[in-house]
């Protein structure tokens, strides 16, 4: 049994409630940090606890705190990335619908290490009844004077809200989240500058991933060096992983960071084995974005150790074997999976979620759609393998924003990995473009 | 200052310099080309991805080169760099991809464009193209609109390069002009149809590389190459007054904005001088308009006539 820092009190009754939150030794890092840390203190555990972004990039939170620039009189923000529309994920919304205290007394104890006197939780439009939960937790807050002026009496003032979005899975990416949340067309900024710098109304703005911030909370209860025990190498902590696809037991699992990947499939206490006794093809490892690995690359890497679930692990490699961690969105494909149809659902995906700012994204996403689904609709043309891979080499690294690459890597990988699948629905009579 | 060398020219430029103004001036073929960069424009530029390079050495306190090409227009330089533009097969090659992904769904309608001839897309699609598409598929189709009574918007044509909405935002008041929806569906819009009532509105055709913006008052009067470009002016109250006419025989024909020899505007002029001065005696002449651009406008004018090439007949 792995250690929990994050979801360890999930079943319990009422737990969603600020009083059974309590309880369970809620709101302790809020005392802890406002009545006897400052905040450099706070940025300072954060950064010995080696502790990196869990909304997919992986960059070290502490760092990324530490460039928060600080001009005087010029308003600083905090914003809690809770957009959550990775395909393949769904950690957040657990741990906000099961307990939101914990992502609220994160929002504090950080927003106090950034000095922010305002922060934001932006969430996407579909998760509005999580958006619900986490206003009654936050008016609790209010309540009890977690929030609010004079918190605690300690003289430091914050306000918290919870802002939804629309819907639009680009809204995840950070710049284009800051132009929503201002009320603008939720277009990606081309960066520089980057937030820390001038974000959220031209402000310094730190953007975290749910996760992050609720991982704040145990590192300030149980100290940076502590934290940075639990874990492996660089991968330090806990990490909420959303299972999915044929496996048995689909759902939220929080790890320790560096379980085999091979104990993580199939041992009961995570996914429990692949479904109705079949074998496994395929995993996707984190997120729909990361490319795909075959069974054999997944349990193992190309050196032949075994696979685990950390940063390094999984990207041991680089693409032609690896992966990445990503998000965290773990999706499993049994031996009857038809890679073709699945990555021209994720086409589909990218496709409608593109911004369509860069030329690149905008028309090679809707352009690898049709090349996929003439594919698995068996009659595609004798070059359509190579176009494909073609124009996803031409969107990768070509574009503002991360999800032009999100949408090539996941074609690279299939083509790169399963080429055979492709061949084998491509009819024998298929003339070349 | 910042030393930069593009493609072995090196040139001196003012720290925060971006690439693409230093290729700049440098100029000739060192300038990557360009289609939603325009120097009047502020935050413009970034998007098409026509204008990248390959920086080879980020600087010399730092000499690694940069992992991915990077777009010119939105990228500064540092003291000591080197980029390559032409010299680079890589970006050749990833240019000619942009290309593709900016004509895969255009209507290459060119014969009944009254862009043609100083369209930036023509020329960039002639210069940097392959020599055929590879996207068989049917290619998305909007309704043509009118954008006000003197624009019409053929949303078929554009490339979204966001210049006009920039051009909206940074020089006319109450903006009613935008981007609805979103990928390769995304449409230019006056919101919900609202007539662009403005008196600088005009400027947005101008700034339209393509066909997508066009002025109304010239719909199918003349091929722009069979029109003589005469710089002249007016006292205006609203703008310079400073023009472009567009002349064929006496008639004007058009009026536009002054654009430098990368196409893009020396100023705004106003709806005033654009739309209601079309006689010659409502303008003091200053002499004909040199185009610098590499493109069909630059030709039959009599700055540039070439001279006749016979061939001697053998006896
Ligand atoms: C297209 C796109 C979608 C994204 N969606 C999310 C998201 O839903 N949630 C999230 O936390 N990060 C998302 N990210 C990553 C964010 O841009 C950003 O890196 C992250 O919120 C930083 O938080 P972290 O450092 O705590 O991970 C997305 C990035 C891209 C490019
Ligand atoms: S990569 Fe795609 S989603 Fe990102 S800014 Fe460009 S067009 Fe928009």
């Amino acid at each position: 049994m792995g250690k929990k820092l994050l979801i360890q009190n999930d079943k319990v009754g009422g737990i969603h409630t600020l009083e059974v939150y309590k309880q369970h030794g809620g709101y302790a890092s809020v005392e802890k940090a406002l009545k006897t840390m400052t905040p450099e203190a706070i940025v300072e555990e954060v950064k010995k606890s080696g502790l990196r972004g869990r909304g997919g990039a992986g960059f070290p939170t502490g760092m990324k705190w530490s460039f928060l620039a600080k001009p005087e009189g010029v308003a600083r923000y905090l914003v809690c990335n809770a957009d959550e529309s990775e395909p393949g994920t769904f950690k957040d919304r657990y741990l906000m619908e099961k307990i939101p205290h914990a992502l609220i007394e994160g929002m504090i104890t950080s927003s106090f290490a950034l000095g922010a006197k305002t922060s934001y939780i932006y969430i996407r439009g579909e998760y509005f009844y999580v958006a619900r939960i986490l206003e009654t937790a936050i008016e609790e807050a209010y309540a009890a004077g977690y929030l609010g002026k004079n918190i605690l009496g300690t003289g430091y003032s914050l306000d918290l809200s919870v802002q939804v979005g629309a819907g639009a899975y680009i809204c995840g990416e950070e710049t284009a989240l800051l132009e929503s949340l201002e009320g603008k067309r939720g277009n990606p900024r081309i960066k520089p500058p980057f937030p820390a710098i001038a974000g959220l109304y031209g402000c310094p703005t730190v953007v975290n991933n749910v996760e992050t911030i609720a991982a704040v909370v145990p590192i300030v209860m149980m100290g940076g060096d502590e934290y940075a025990k639990i874990g492996i190498g660089k991968s330090t902590g806990t990490k909420l992983i959303s299972a999915s696809g044929h496996i048995n037991n689909p759902g939220v699992y929080e790890i320790e960071l560096g379980l085999p990947v091979e104990e993580f499939i199939y041992s009961n206490e995570y996914c429990g084995g692949i479904w109705k006794n079949k074998k496994m093809k395929a995993v996707v490892a984190g997120g729909s974005s990361v490319p795909i690995l075959p069974t054999e690359l997944i349990l193992k890497t190309a050196k032949g150790e075994p696979r685990l679930m950390s940063y390094e692990s999984l990207s041991d490699g680089g693409f032609a074997t690896g992966s990445m961690l990503g998000s965290g969105g773990f999706i499993v494909y049994d031996e009857d999976t038809s890679i073709p149809m699945n990555l021209y659902t994720f086409n589909r995906f990218y496709h409608h979620e593109s911004c369509g700012q860069c030329s690149p994204c905008r028309e090679g996403t809707g352009w690898m759609e049709k090349v996929a689904h003439r594919i698995v609709e068996g009659h595609g043309k004798a070059t359509d393998i190579d176009l494909l891979w073609d124009i996803q080499k031409r969107i990768e690294g070509n574009t503002i924003c991360p999800l032009g690459d999100a949408a090539a890597w996941p074609v690279a990988s299939a083509i790169r990995h399963f080429r055979h699948e492709f061949e084998a629905l491509i009819p024998k009579t298929a003339v070349a473009h | 200052m910042a030393k930069v060398t593009i493609d072995g020219h090196t040139v001196e430029v003012p720290d925060g310099t971006t690439i693409l103004q230093a290729a700049r001036a440098i100029g000739g073929e060192v300038a990557p080309p360009t289609m939603c960069y325009h120097s009047k424009l502020k935050t413009s530029g970034g998007y098409c991805r026509t204008c990248i390079v390959k920086v080879s050495k980020g600087s010399d306190k730092d000499p690694r080169p940069m992992p991915k090409l990077v777009a010119s227009c939105r990228t500064t330089v540092m003291d000591g760099m080197e980029v390559q533009n032409l010299t680079s097969p890589e970006v050749v090659d990833a240019r000619k991809g942009v290309v593709e992904f900016l004509l895969m769904n255009h209507p290459l309608d060119c014969p009944i464009c009254d862009q043609a001839g100083e369209c930036h897309l023509q020329d960039l699609g002639y210069q940097n193209g392959g020599e055929k598409t590879r996207f068989d598929f049917e290619r998305r189709t909007f309704e043509r609109k009118d954008i006000g009574d003197k624009i019409q918007l053929h949303m078929n044509r554009c490339i979204l390069c966001y210049r006009c909405v920039k051009t909206a935002d940074q020089i006319t008041d109450g903006r009613c002009h935008g981007v609805m929806n979103r990928g390769d569906v995304s449409e230019i819009s006056t919101y919900i149809e609202k007539a662009i009532d403005n008196d600088f509105s005009g400027n947005m055709i101008d700034v339209c590389p393509v066909g997508a913006l066009t002025d109304k008052t010239f719909r199918f009067k003349s091929r722009v190459w069979f029109t003589k470009p005469m710089d002249a002016h007016r006292d205006c109250k609203k703008c310079s007054g400073k023009v472009t006419l567009w002349e064929k025989g006496d008639e004007v024909l058009r009026v536009t904005g002054r654009k430098d020899q990368w196409g893009e505007n020396e100023e705004w002029i106003c709806n005033d001088c654009r739309f209601e001065h079309k006689k010659t005696s409502d303008w003091t002449i200053e002499g004909p308009r040199n185009i610098d651009r590499h493109s069909v406008i630059s030709q039959n004018h009599y700055m540039k006539l070439a001279t006749p090439h016979f061939k001697k007949l053998d006896k």
